[in-house]
């Protein structure tokens, strides 16, 4: 294993690539009226792309299903908009005051991943998708009455921090932690425990303090997204963060292929922005989700991706490959 | 069950081991001495309680009676992870391999606790956590030459063939650097040859790793041929210990055990 610079430096022009695409498109305005609406979609894909990748670290990685990941986005969410409604005004800038608000959701939330975890990941299976239920419904109930998230009603007057470009490059950089989590040795010991947890224990390997641990950068990285949803949609109501917005992140990630960020990334930013696009359908969204999920599981039981990974560095030599002459190309990596 | 022949301190000692399950006593007063690199054979009919001693010593299940000690050390009432770090590793009777992982990534994971790096490292990638990565996969790499798999690296592990899968185990409980190797029917579904091969790995474990092994096997001629010393379990109580020839001799083996197939010895 030698240190090797360039696919870290592909792979950053290729991000900056992307993000030049988008930027170009909304400065231009090709869209012309609906340039907002459509950048607003994007924020959303953004967001969503980090609480989905999130919970594939619980869903792919660990192997055992969490129902209540919406439980940590609404943590994430209500804490950032307490931090920043309470520090506006205090001559932070904007960005500034934006990076505070989702470390303190992020932040509150992985606190809650250690609170929630330590009990419930001593079961697993079916079990522990229960217990995480049990606690999103406790976490909205508490919203719903806690005097400082509204009592129940919106809380709104959120300052609206999240533009594009910056939950684009949250998102990049919450994808890249998670990505360099899982490919180290706390993603091969998370995997060893999802493939025999006998086994791992009998390799030297602490297993509930693994499962916790991995908990814990989920939520945290679920609280973040929280706090991006929140300072982009500037009010919320404790039911936005129902049963429903769990399954909906899981089926994200089950569709896209537990265990591979790219499905999940893809997963999410499709189902994201579609029913949007398809604004007047949006009453079947669900529907249509159900008949995915079922279809998917029907014919692709390991997601659209399985484990697989888009590597930029992979695609650029096979391209190199068909177009350069055969001779410099199986040597990279 | 005394053999203080020659003086070095033992490295296993269970006194009156004993598990309960429910009304059932799937084991009682079991005792045994491991001595520094010697090499001792558990026989017993099926159900003898065999795997359920090997469930004790790793933490798998609580003894409800008795203690065991490592180097001296009690060590009932540990979790699993807490006794193979204090040297107790081993392999399944049916193999438990990280399937879905690539054959070198099933011994690294093993070798977890040396990695001398934290989070913040692996997130920034620095120098540490490419040299500690660069240091256990050239680890990883001895271990899988040791067990004949050179090669194999990136292989999935259960795309190996059975053997191999089998002698894949032996290496990760080597990479935790364990003092007492735990060999469950390490030959079990093996043909001559693959038997033969494990001999000399085992051979050459306790020679270059200097450490003391535990064996169950059905195999009588693998044990007749390379344990030093052997006990006998049936209903979950020792009834002859000694030397391959003392215990093939013995009466009350025959009758439990080998009677039943004394052609095949």
């Amino acid at each position: 294993m030698r240190k090797n610079i360039v696919p870290y430096i592909t792979n950053l022009i290729g991000v900056l690539l992307i993000f030049a695409v988008f930027s170009l498109l909304f400065g231009l305005k090709v869209f012309g009226k609906s340039t907002l609406y459509f950048e607003g979609i994007c924020t959303t894909a953004c967001y969503t792309i980090v609480m989905v990748t999130s919970l594939n670290l619980i869903v792919g990685c660990m192997g055992e299903f969490s129902l209540g990941h919406a439980g940590f986005v609404s943590v994430g969410a209500y804490t950032s908009a307490i931090v920043s409604n309470s520090l506006s005004g205090k001559g932070i800038p904007d960005f500034g005051l934006f990076l505070i608000a989702i470390l303190a959701g992020g932040i509150a939330a992985g606190i809650m991943g250690i609170l929630v975890g330590v009990p419930a990941l001593r079961l697993r299976g079916d079990y522990l998708a229960i217990v995480t239920v049990a606690f999103a419904e406790i976490i909205r109930v508490c919203f719903c009455n806690f005097p400082i998230t509204g009592g129940g009603k919106t809380m709104s007057g959120i300052l609206k921090l999240s533009s594009f470009s910056r939950s684009f490059w949250v998102m990049v950089v919450c994808v890249t932690v998670m990505y360099m989590f899982v490919r180290s040795r706390y993603g091969r010991t998370v995997k060893a425990i999802r493939e025999d947890y006998i086994a791992a224990a009998a390799s030297n390997i602490n297993v509930t303090y693994y499962k916790v641990l991995t908990f814990t950068v989920a939520a945290f990285f679920a609280g973040i997204g929280g706090a991006m949803y929140a300072h982009y949609m500037t009010a919320m109501i404790p039911t936005n963060f129902n049963f429903m917005y769990s399954a909906e992140l899981l089926s994200e990630v089950i569709i896209g292929g537990a265990g591979s960020l790219t499905g999940a990334i893809l997963g999410a930013s499709f189902l994201s922005s579609l029913p949007e696009v398809m604004r007047q359908f949006s009453q079947y969204r669900m529907l249509a989700y159900s008949v995915v999920l079922v279809l998917v599981m029907i014919f692709r039981p390991v997601g659209i991706f399985d484990t697989w990974e888009f590597s930029l560095t992979r695609l650029i030599r096979k391209c190199a490959g068909w177009f350069g002459a055969a001779g410099k190309t199986k040597e990279g990596k | 069950m005394t053999t203080a022949n020659n003086a070095p301190a033992p490295v296993l000692t269970a006194k009156n081991l004993g598990i309960q399950f429910g009304g059932l006593k799937a084991v009682s007063d079991f005792n045994i001495e491991i001595g520094p690199s010697e090499l001792l054979g558990l026989i017993g009919p099926n159900g003898a309680g065999k795997t359920t001693v090997f469930n004790m010593l790793t933490g798998v299940y609580r003894p409800t009676e008795g203690s065991f000690y490592l180097n001296g050390e009690r060590m009932n009432g540990k979790k699993t992870h807490q006794i193979v770090d204090a040297g107790i590793a081993r392999t399944f009777q049916n193999i438990r391999l990280f399937k879905k992982m690539s054959v070198l990534d099933n011994v690294k994971v093993a070798m977890s606790r040396e990695l001398k790096y934290g989070l913040p490292q692996a997130i920034f990638r620095t120098p540490g956590y490419w040299r500690e990565e660069a240091k256990i996969t050239a680890r990883a790499e001895e271990l899988l030459d040791i067990v004949h798999l050179t090669g194999k690296g990136e292989m999935n592990a259960d795309n190996l063939p059975y053997g191999q899968q089998r002698r894949l185990e032996i290496a990760r409980a080597l990479a935790t650097d364990m003092k007492l190797l735990l060999l469950d029917e390490p030959a079990a579904g093996m043909n001559p040859t693959e038997t033969e091969e494990l001999l000399d790995i085992i051979h050459f474990i306790r020679s270059e790793f200097k450490i003391s092994v535990l064996l169950i096997e059905h195999d009588m001629s693998l044990v007749m041929k390379i344990c030093e010393r052997i006990q006998v379990l049936d209903f979950g109580t020792t009834i002859a210990s000694g030397t391959p020839a003392e215990v093939a001799n013995n009466p009350k083996v025959i009758e439990a055990y080998l009677g039943k197939d004394d052609e095949e010895v």
